[in-house]
């Protein structure tokens, strides 16, 4: 494993962990506001710094120097490979966006040492490996929403409910992990529970009512924060996907196909903003989980490419739902809002960050979802079709919720309702993104593609059957070729 | 300078064009420095004319050189060579797309010529040039795409902006919910293509157009597919078709689109984008060829739609709502003609009516003012049309195609009734029963959504 020349992963974390410390002791909502925003683009600039270096060692894998956690655990706890690399800049980038684009008038209500706590354990998450730690991880990752719900004296019962099924779930899954001697044969019982774990985090039907519950009653940014990064796919990949038979990986990927087509089809009903991005939200990250589980390379790095779009666009167009929201309020799809003529800025954005997060041309999205109908079709004609439906049905959605908010008679107002300059600039950089990425792909395809290609070959390297005769010469010297690997899977299913 | 750097140099530069004036549009709105009417019309101008000046040049290179068939190849948009997955980005010019590419572009410069005028001084003037650049990028795209990926992107961008412009006067809700419901059936025909695509692009192992066509020119290619794929993927490439050209059971989306402001009904909905299904219909006619059964069904489906328009334009009582069927009476003919094996009429046939419908709709907000200044030179009432179809029909008869008319065969209220409201209905459910869920867990009532109140129901929702 190569090391980085900087220990950039500590550092990230270790920012945000003093960070929310010292902006917890602000005065001030400005000054924790300008603490947070100070706090979160340093630990920005080291995730990036690690992606950058960790694609000029040219490694499969990558660890701090000097990594505390080599000494007491003897292996370091925090790494990077071709899957986390850009999740980890990703990850830190939502975060300062979100935070950039609270307004003052919002930072009373939204907690920014809660934020950059959450920013650690999810940065951490990213960039650990090891199962247990994962789990860990995952686990507290739910205190923070639940701290804010306790605090605002909010209902939380919806959310403790499926949180702590989350939670004794992961407990379960990682103890009976850890307990079988085997790594490379681990028990069905513990697979199982970890899937499930993952399905309730990823708001798989029926486990999805703790997200529309939240982002019923927590802020829009904390929620979006909460959800955005996709935190539940991650964990599939490292805890499920490596280990689980191909029954496991078919019923995960029949589960999420129904909750896409579901949550689509909810989203198109739904009265309310918050719900309807909730819902959007739910069917993108099921598709994602769908082209997990379609066991083909193309399908996986169309889904890993659609997991960083959809990431990337939808936390674009919660930032200008909540941009609308702190302007009127709770939103309502019931009616025409007609706030173009007040921003009609924000109406284009909006428009851009939707049509991306269903992978319109020209964006970011485009050629992941041609990638992930692609692999689709190959796993089943049926799922291929299916998945284009439910692309349909989330572009009805949006183009509904944008026709809903921006149009019809101007919204009467006597305060100044257009776009503020921090707003502006953070769905900007979002845009730019979105469209760069969408008129530049290549890029980001080849690194989805080897981290498929990693994937597979991590998969195959806890096959629990030596019937593939590459099997032992194939592991860990070079990467196999995607068609290889399926080939090798599939041959052991 | 060798003749084949020249065509791709000129190729360019019919691609390029319209792309600088999205961004130079698209990237003023977005730095919020919006350009005036006057720089918006002379930036449009100045690039419809030069991408129409280069298409000219490459006809008549293309004549000067004998050449049918001019590739212009700009590499692989993104690619991934282990799994043979690419995503081609090459144009084509040949007999097909360089008569509709130099329609299109002659069209959409009237137009926009038609439309700095019309729209003079309205507040959404920067708006309605804005989709028009998208709608000119997205037609020249799908005009010249060499390949099906291409092609979809560009009919995707066409889909766009139709929607955006039909619901153009969005201050009202009637413009508004038909610029959804134009979407709506945009999505559906979207996904059909998709579909096929991927379903050719598996037959085939190329999205090429010249590997799918196997070898020749437009339009004496034959298609590298079985007869049963040739009968899938032209089945729903049939059902894209129909959505974007208004065949039935799709047709109820183009008298909505005529709440547009009239430049933009003239340009998509008379003259380009209700062609655009026919259009790829004829790019991909090898396929039709291939499959008896296929083309029996385009055939079928396009008499039906002429038929019927012939009988709805009939009893409009608006202008632009006729003119509206009586394109889709044409489009329902050309159809049928590309069923029936028929390959440079159905293009003639493109191109002439695409004109005079421009013409007609462009003409249509000053027509009552011509009647009357006819009606007050000739002294009296201008003599009714004569219905000389009819004549030949008993009266309950007519009265019942009047009626079938009237109601537009009511099919538009069929989809409602048995497609949408069901959906609908289905879902609310399941929103119930998540209320009850998170109610029941919650101990309490636990949507603090509801306390929003909601409006009275609107428009058609009522």
């Amino acid at each position: 494993m190569a090391e980085f020349r900087f220990p950039w992963l500590s550092l990230s974390v270790l920012i945000c962990i003093v960070g929310a410390v010292w902006d917890a002791l602000a005065r001030t909502p400005d000054v924790a506001r300008r603490r947070s925003l100070g706090a979160s683009g340093l630990a920005l600039g080291c995730t990036l710094a690690a992606w950058l270096d960790f694609v000029l060692l040219g490694a499969v894998e990558a660890h701090d120097p000097w990594s505390l956690t080599a000494g007491l655990l003897g292996s370091p706890l925090l790494a990077l490979d071709p899957l986390s690399a850009p999740k980890l800049p990703l990850v830190a980038l939502v975060y300062f966006l979100t935070n950039l684009a609270t307004l003052r008038a919002k930072a009373r209500e939204f907690s920014f040492a809660r934020s950059l706590a959450a920013e650690a354990i999810l940065l951490a998450t990213f960039a650990c490996k090891t199962p247990w730690a994962v789990a860990a991880l995952l686990a507290i990752g739910t205190i923070p929403p639940f701290l804010e719900l306790s605090k605002a004296g909010k209902p939380k019962r919806v959310y403790v409910v499926h949180a702590g099924l989350f939670v004794g779930l992961l407990a379960l899954g990682a103890a009976l992990l850890e307990t079988a001697g085997d790594a490379s044969n681990p028990p069905v019982a513990a697979i199982m529970a970890l899937a499930l774990a993952m399905l309730v985090r990823s708001g798989v039907a029926p486990f999805h009512c703790w997200m529309t519950d939240l982002f019923e009653h927590a802020t829009f940014g904390t929620a979006l924060l909460f959800v955005a990064p996709m935190p539940g796919v991650y964990g599939a990949m490292r805890l499920v996907l490596p280990f689980a038979p191909s029954w496991i990986l078919q019923a995960v990927s029949m589960a999420s196909l129904a909750t896409a087509v579901y949550t689509a089809g909810m989203a198109l009903v739904q009265r309310e903003a918050r719900r309807f991005f909730c819902y959007l939200f739910l069917s993108h990250a099921s598709l994602v989980l769908v082209g997990l589980e379609t066991a083909s390379p193309i399908g996986v790095a169309g889904a890993l490419c659609l997991w960083l779009s959809a990431a990337l666009s939808l936390t674009g167009f919660g930032l200008t739902m909540r941009c609308v929201e702190s302007r009127m309020g709770r939103v309502s799809l019931s009616d025409f809002s007609g706030l173009y003529r007040h921003v009609p800025m924000l109406a284009a954005l909006f428009l851009i960050t939707g049509l991306a997060s269903v992978g319109f041309p020209g964006t970011v999205g485009f050629i992941g979802l041609e990638m992930l109908v692609d692999g689709a079709v190959q796993s089943s004609p049926v799922v291929g079709a299916i998945v284009v439906i439910v692309a349909a049905l989330n572009g009805l959605a949006v183009i509904h919720a944008y026709f809903r908010i921006f149009t019809g008679r101007p919204h009467a107002s006597s305060i100044e309702l257009h776009i503020r300059p921090a707003e502006r600039a953070s769905v900007l950089v979002l845009t730019a993104l979105i469209l760069g990425g969408g008129l530049y792909p290549q890029p980001g395809v080849e690194s989805r593609y080897h981290a498929a290609v990693a994937l597979s070959r991590s998969r195959r390297s806890h096959a629990r059957s030596p019937v593939d005769p590459a099997h032992g010469a194939a592991a860990g010297s070079r990467l196999p070729s995607g068609r290889v690997a399926i080939d090798l899977i599939r041959a052991r299913s | 300078m060798t003749v084949e750097a020249l065509f791709v140099a000129l190729g360019v530069c019919v691609v390029a064009a319209p792309a600088i004036l999205l961004l130079a549009i698209g990237g003023a709105f977005l730095a919020s420095r919006p350009l005036s009417e006057n720089a918006m019309a002379r930036w449009t101008a100045s690039c419809v004319a030069c991408s129409l000046l280069a298409s000219v040049a490459i006809l008549t290179l293309m004549l000067g050189t004998g050449s049918r068939y001019v590739p212009v190849e700009l590499g692989d948009w993104a690619r991934i060579p282990e799994e043979h997955f690419h995503f081609h980005l090459k144009f084509v010019f040949d007999r097909l797309s360089v008569p509709f590419l130099i329609l299109t572009l002659i069209l959409c410069g009237t137009t926009s010529a038609f439309a700095h005028r019309y729209l003079h001084r309205d507040p959404g003037y920067g708006r309605f040039f804005l989709a028009f650049a998208v709608f000119l990028f997205g037609m020249v795209v799908a005009t010249l795409a060499g390949a099906i990926e291409t092609l979809f992107l560009g009919w995707e961008l066409v889909g766009l902006s139709s929607a955006l412009l039909v619901a153009f006067f969005h201050e009202r809700t009637s413009p508004v919910l038909n610029g959804q419901r134009i979407w709506s059936i945009y999505r559906i025909s979207d996904a059909a293509f998709l579909l096929a695509a991927v379903v050719i692009h598996h037959a085939t192992g190329t999205g090429d157009f010249t590997g799918m066509m196997g070898t020749g020119p437009w339009p004496e290619g034959r298609a590298a597919v079985t007869s049963g794929q040739a009968l899938g993927a032209g089945l729903l490439l049939l059902v894209a078709a129909a959505g974007k050209s208004g065949l039935i059971p799709f047709y109820g989306w183009l008298p909505r689109a005529m709440e547009g402001p009239t430049p933009s009904s003239a340009v998509f909905y008379g003259a380009l984008s209700v062609h655009l299904g026919t259009y790829l219909l004829l790019r991909v006619s090898p396929i039709l060829e291939l499959s008896p059964v296929l083309g029996i069904a385009t055939v079928a489906l396009g008499l039906a739609t002429a038929a019927f328009a012939s009988i709805t334009g009939r009893v409009q009582a608006d202008v632009k709502g006729a003119l509206a069927f009586a394109s889709l009476t044409q489009v329902g003919i050309i159809t049928a003609e590309i069923g029936l094996g028929l390959r440079y009429i159905p293009l003639i046939h493109i191109i002439g009516h695409a004109c005079l419908r421009t013409l007609q709709l462009l003409r249509a907000p000053s027509l009552l003012y011509d009647y009357h200044a006819l009606e007050d030179a000739i002294g009296g009432p201008l003599d009714d049309a004569d219905d000389a179809p009819g004549r030949w029909l008993t009266e309950r008869r007519r009265r019942n195609l009047y009626r079938l008319g009237f109601h537009r065969g009511e099919l538009d209220d069929a989809l409602d009734r048995f497609v949408v409201a069901p959906f609908v209905w289905i879902f609310q459910r399941f929103d119930r029963l998540e209320r009850r869920w998170t109610d029941w867990l919650a101990g309490a009532a636990s949507r603090e959504s509801d306390r929003r109140a909601a409006s009275a129901p609107i428009g058609e929702e009522a």
